[in-house]
């Protein structure tokens, strides 16, 4: 097939490059989702405490994020912020900042809803066992409440990672932003790169993404109660 | 059954408050070691939660209660120690789902009391066995039937060797043709001497198992009397009553 298209991929260094950014991809999803899940579990411990003002702070904060789009974050973040405190953060300092704020809501909803979901009995048959508080919470609470967290937080790191195509727009340069270099350098040429660029980045999503879901899935079979 | 005459457990006017509801309307009530009590009473009468008082999962806001001198009305009661010696069995077993059966029994005799695991897990084996289940050891709860979480709980609480065991309506989320291999494994535990105390609605079960049959009814003992003579000669009107229902449910 010659002119197809297809060589565009292993023109020069193209294929090294593709790759390179699909490591920001993952550099910036990853480092976010840890950083929002530390943060999350004190967010969800926080909102199962009995104080209607932190309670609802912490309430507008989660919907700050569901609400307010990702792009418009990373703009506010990017283009208002860092110009009006005159501190030069870089787009990829940016978008982890703001999805590790992101995680961090959102993580924080599952960890809360994991700990408000385990049954009352559940603490109580602990308790009639002899079981210290620190015992309940070490052999009963968290390994249920951390099963019943993992197919929501996994979920949440499958969205991450489609979601940093958006730090394109704030200048940083990872997978999606490489494809669109390489077909504009080759557009005289290989007019038809688009297709195989954009199709080896469907595929690299997927390699990135589809473990994960399977991962989830086989978590959700094996703990079934 | 092997009434010994030691006096384990002693109740003296005991109340009970949720919130301006008074549930239970100074309860007394004395077990001695080896024995049966089986509380019988409609719902709502407080019976439950007599049994959570005794072992700490609801506290008393009146009276007392007396274990070996202890005071467990007390405000400095050490729970922790004192429900190693007085366990429970709940109505919906409440079996931990993330253990296999052998580490739900094991949890207590390691964690609480601290026990070799050998010595642990030889006995669990052998209550295992006695209740028919040794086979199932290493499955998860969500494999076993309703009667046989059950029985498993019933290990579980066995297992930390108690002196005495409460039983809250331990066969009322049973389908019918598991409340029987339930009601023998409690049988079986009240030839052996073990003393108990039982919150049922099985009548049949309870004039068998029973030394003394306590009737409840508005927070407060109606009746106190021999299985036999309380079911046919109820010395109260509402303990005739109830009865009377139960007749009336057979027909």
């Amino acid at each position: 097939m010659p002119n197809s298209g297809i060589e565009v991929l292993f023109e020069g260094s193209n294929f090294e490059r593709l790759l390179g950014g699909l490591l920001v991809t993952i550099e910036i999803s990853f480092v976010s989702i840890i950083i929002g899940t530390v943060l999350g579990i004190f967010m969800g411990l926080l909102r199962t405490v009995n104080s209607r003002p932190l309670r609802l702070v912490l309430r507008l904060y989660l919907e700050a994020f569901r609400i307010i789009p990702i792009l418009v974050w990373l703009y506010v973040v990017h283009f208002s912020f860092s110009p009006m405190l005159d501190i030069d953060i870089s787009g990829e300092t940016t978008a982890i900042l703001v999805f590790s704020l992101w995680g961090a809501a959102e993580i924080g909803d599952i960890v809360r809803g994991a700990l408000e979901s385990m049954p009352k009995h559940q603490v109580e048959s602990g308790q009639a066992l002899g079981l210290s508080s620190r015992q309940l919470f070490r052999h009963i609470l968290i390994p249920q409440a951390v099963r019943r967290m993992l197919p929501g937080a996994i979920n949440l790191a499958t969205r991450m990672v489609k979601t940093t195509s958006l730090v394109v727009l704030i200048g940083v340069i990872e997978v999606v932003k490489i494809g669109q270099q390489i077909i504009e350098l080759g557009v005289i040429k290989a007019p038809n790169a688009s297709f195989w660029v954009y199709g080896f980045i469907f595929i690299l999503y997927f390699l990135v993404c589809y473990p994960l879901s399977r991962l989830s899935r086989r978590f959700e079979r094996k703990w079934q109660t | 059954m092997t009434k010994t005459g030691e006096l384990l457990l002693e109740v003296q006017e005991v109340q009970k408050y949720f919130g301006d509801r008074q549930v239970l309307k100074g309860i007394d009530l004395q077990v001695e070691r080896g024995e049966v009590i089986v509380i019988l009473g409609p719902s709502g009468c407080g019976k439950s939660t007599l049994l959570r008082c005794l072992n700490g999962l609801e506290p008393v806001q009146g009276g007392h209660i007396l274990y070996r001198e202890q005071d467990l009305a007390g405000a400095e009661v050490n729970w922790r120690e004192l429900r190693q010696h007085i366990g429970m069995v709940f109505q919906n077993y409440e079996l931990f789902p993330h253990m296999t059966v052998l580490e739900n029994i094991l949890l207590g005799p390691l964690k609480v009391q601290k026990r070799e695991r050998a010595e642990a897990v030889q006995q669990a084996q052998q209550l295992l066995e006695r209740v028919g289940l040794l086979d199932r050891a290493q499955d998860y709860p969500r494999q076993l039937s309703g009667g046989q979480k059950q029985r498993i709980a019933i290990v579980r609480a066995l297992c930390m060797n108690p002196d005495i065991i409460l039983f809250d309506e331990v066969t009322a989320s049973l389908d019918p043709e598991m409340v029987r291999e339930v009601l023998d494994v409690i049988l079986g535990l009240a030839k052996q001497g073990m003393t108990m105390i039982i919150v049922t609605h099985e009548m049949g079960f309870a004039r068998s198992v029973g030394d003394r049959i306590v009737f409840m009814d508005q927070g407060q003992v109606c009746e106190m009397a021999p299985p036999e003579q309380f079911f046919t000669n109820p010395a109260t009107e509402r303990a005739q009553h109830f009865l009377n229902i139960f007749e009336y449910n057979k027909l």
